[in-house]
């Protein structure tokens, strides 16, 4: 390796790195100056807050959030359970059908409930659920990629483990919970973080089936909050934006190389 | 005896989990096709059979093709940039050296941003006049330029922000694969005299294949189902020039309440991701047995 293209490579690599970051690094700057500066790049342009205080009261961002997180754990936690439930029904267990049912769990990789938006609007509806929370969150509490991923956690588990277990008079849930729950922890968070990302950015479906304050996540309150032609201030609009993101930004940021290595494992298949 | 108690485990277990899969998942997937040979109750008129009359409708409405041909384009060219990129991004921050670790989250950044966060970042770059861009081309004694208000450019602008998100998220797939190569085969071409090019387009890219495989599946996917930045960016206008497929399900269904012909649209859309995914499929079967 000749030792002059280290260089060009470093530079080749910060060149896109830094065209890369710019929209998201411009975004910031605007949302952290008045608005004067919003095309004027001087140092010593003033920082300000006021931008996201702003932005804070001009919607009701605070139960946006709160919205936002209900949904977010109530999704994940109802995944988490149902998805570990089946993955060990499929993985450890021999029933007539068990071929063609996980084939038809497998589907739902392609034809997702994303695109079923016609349909599931009525079913909603027949249930009396529209602009509910649960209307949000139920076409997605079981998720053919979850069993998927954490059945195949479940069939490295070694079967020593669970004989094991069984001669000690175990039942299978307390088997599932005291032995391969433990062991799949890498998948769960992977699952977790995967999932909650997901659903943070999740947007036509509650679109769709939320109008109103209460029941509106983050995603559509800032589409609401930004299409107003109420000449708010593009200063504001960043603010609300970086404001929404916030969350997972500042856990990605934190936790970067699980972030990484967790949509990883939860990709390669 | 073992075996009956197994069966009733088995079911018990995967039950409640597909019982929300069927409700969500299959039974509105084929009451989608039912739906489809029904026309729209309005007004207290209930609905009928009318048998493939949205199919004909669907055959002679214009937007419905523009749409398609938008889609079509949107994924030709947004899937291979995309690729393209998060490969030479994965190549270039595979390799040591100080701050690798910033531009790989440079990289990885607009993946964690919601769609709607992106759509609303980039709409001010695009701003005529005033944006970024705009500001920019000033320098240069370029005018104003309506980049999602004119039909030629609407869509372009739209892909460019797509690629923005997706190249950071496929790039640490090929991350993955680039470190799971043994350096023993590199090694042994460089001794045999190969150049960087060719070992990349003879050991590398080859050996990336299943990794490509996978990438594209979810990148056809994802071009056919998030349509969130299209609501920021341009509404599907001018003139439906920028508007894809789900955008115009979305539009016929809940903005003019055309359900039946909703139904309709999710039919072509249902066939088309399945015809791509057996595509696909039977496509890079054989390249991806490289290994």
């Amino acid at each position: 390796m000749s030792r002059l293209d280290t260089p060009l490579w470093i530079t080749g690599a910060a060149l896109l790195a830094l065209l890369w970051v710019a929209p998201f690094l411009y975004a910031v700057w605007t949302a952290i100056h008045p608005s004067a500066y919003e095309a004027h790049f001087t140092l010593t342009a003033p920082l300000t807050w006021a931008n996201f205080v702003t932005a804070w009261h001009a919607a009701p961002f605070a139960r946006y959030f709160l919205n936002t997180f209900l949904l977010v754990t109530g999704i994940t936690a109802a995944q988490f359970v149902l998805c570990t439930l089946a993955a060990y029904g499929f993985a450890r267990f021999r029933f007539p059908g068990a071929g063609i049912l996980f084939a038809l769990v497998l589907l739902q990789l392609l034809v997702m409930p994303d695109i079923l938006i016609v349909e599931n609007y009525q079913t909603i509806r027949a249930l009396n659920l529209v602009d509910t929370l649960g209307a949000v969150a139920l076409p997605y509490v079981a998720s053919g990629f979850g069993i998927f991923l954490i059945r195949q956690t479940f069939m490295t588990v070694p079967h020593e483990l669970d004989d094991a277990a069984r001669i000690e008079g175990a039942g299978p849930l307390k088997i599932l919970w005291r032995v391969y729950v433990p062991l799949a922890r890498p998948t769960y968070i992977a699952y977790g973080l995967v999932s909650v990302s997901y659903h943070w950015n999740n947007f036509l479906w509650p679109l769709i089936v939320t109008n109103s304050v209460t029941t509106r996540p983050v995603t559509v309150g800032l589409s609401v909050f930004a299409t107003t032609d109420s000449g708010v201030e593009w200063s504001v609009i960043n603010a609300a934006t970086l404001m929404t993101s916030a969350p997972l930004l500042i856990a990605f940021l934190l936790f970067q190389r699980q972030f990484v290595q967790s949509f990883m494992r939860a990709g390669i298949k | 005896m073992t075996r009956r108690k197994d069966w009733i485990w088995g079911w018990l277990l995967i039950a409640p989990a597909l019982v929300f899969i069927f409700l969500f998942t299959h039974y509105p997937a084929v009451m989608t096709i039912g739906e489809s040979f029904w026309s729209t109750p309005r007004g207290g008129r209930p609905s009928r059979f009318v048998g493939l009359h949205n199919y004909e409708r669907l055959i002679h409405d214009p937007t419905f093709w523009q749409v398609l041909g938008n889609n079509v384009l949107y994924a030709v060219v947004t899937i291979p940039a995309s690729i393209v990129l998060a490969m030479v991004m994965a190549v270039l921050v595979n390799r040591p050296f100080r701050g690798r670790a910033l531009a790989r989250m440079a990289f990885f950044t607009p993946t964690i941003l919601p769609l709607i966060a992106v759509a609303n970042i980039w709409v001010f770059f695009y701003l005529p006049g005033f944006g970024l861009i705009d500001q920019i081309l000033g320098l240069f004694g370029i005018g104003q330029t309506n980049l999602l208000g004119s039909t030629a450019t609407a869509l372009p602008a739209v892909m460019v922000v797509s690629v923005w998100k997706e190249a950071g998220f496929f790039m640490i797939f090929y991350l993955a694969a680039l470190q799971a190569i043994p350096p023993q085969l590199v090694e042994a071409a460089r001794i045999e005299g190969a150049g960087r090019w060719t070992i990349f387009r003879r050991i590398t890219f080859p050996l990336l294949m299943p990794t490509t495989l996978f990438v594209s599946i979810n990148a056809v996917i994802n071009a056919f189902r998030l349509v969130d930045h299209i609501f920021i960016l341009t509404g599907g206008g001018p003139d439906n020039a920028s508007s894809l497929l789900l955008f115009y399900i979305y539009e016929t269904s809940f903005r003019y309440w055309d359900t039946a012909y909703g139904a309709t649209l999710t039919v072509v859309l249902l066939a088309l991701l399945c015809l791509l995914a057996i595509g696909q499929f039977f496509l890079f079967d054989r390249k991806v047995h490289y290994r």
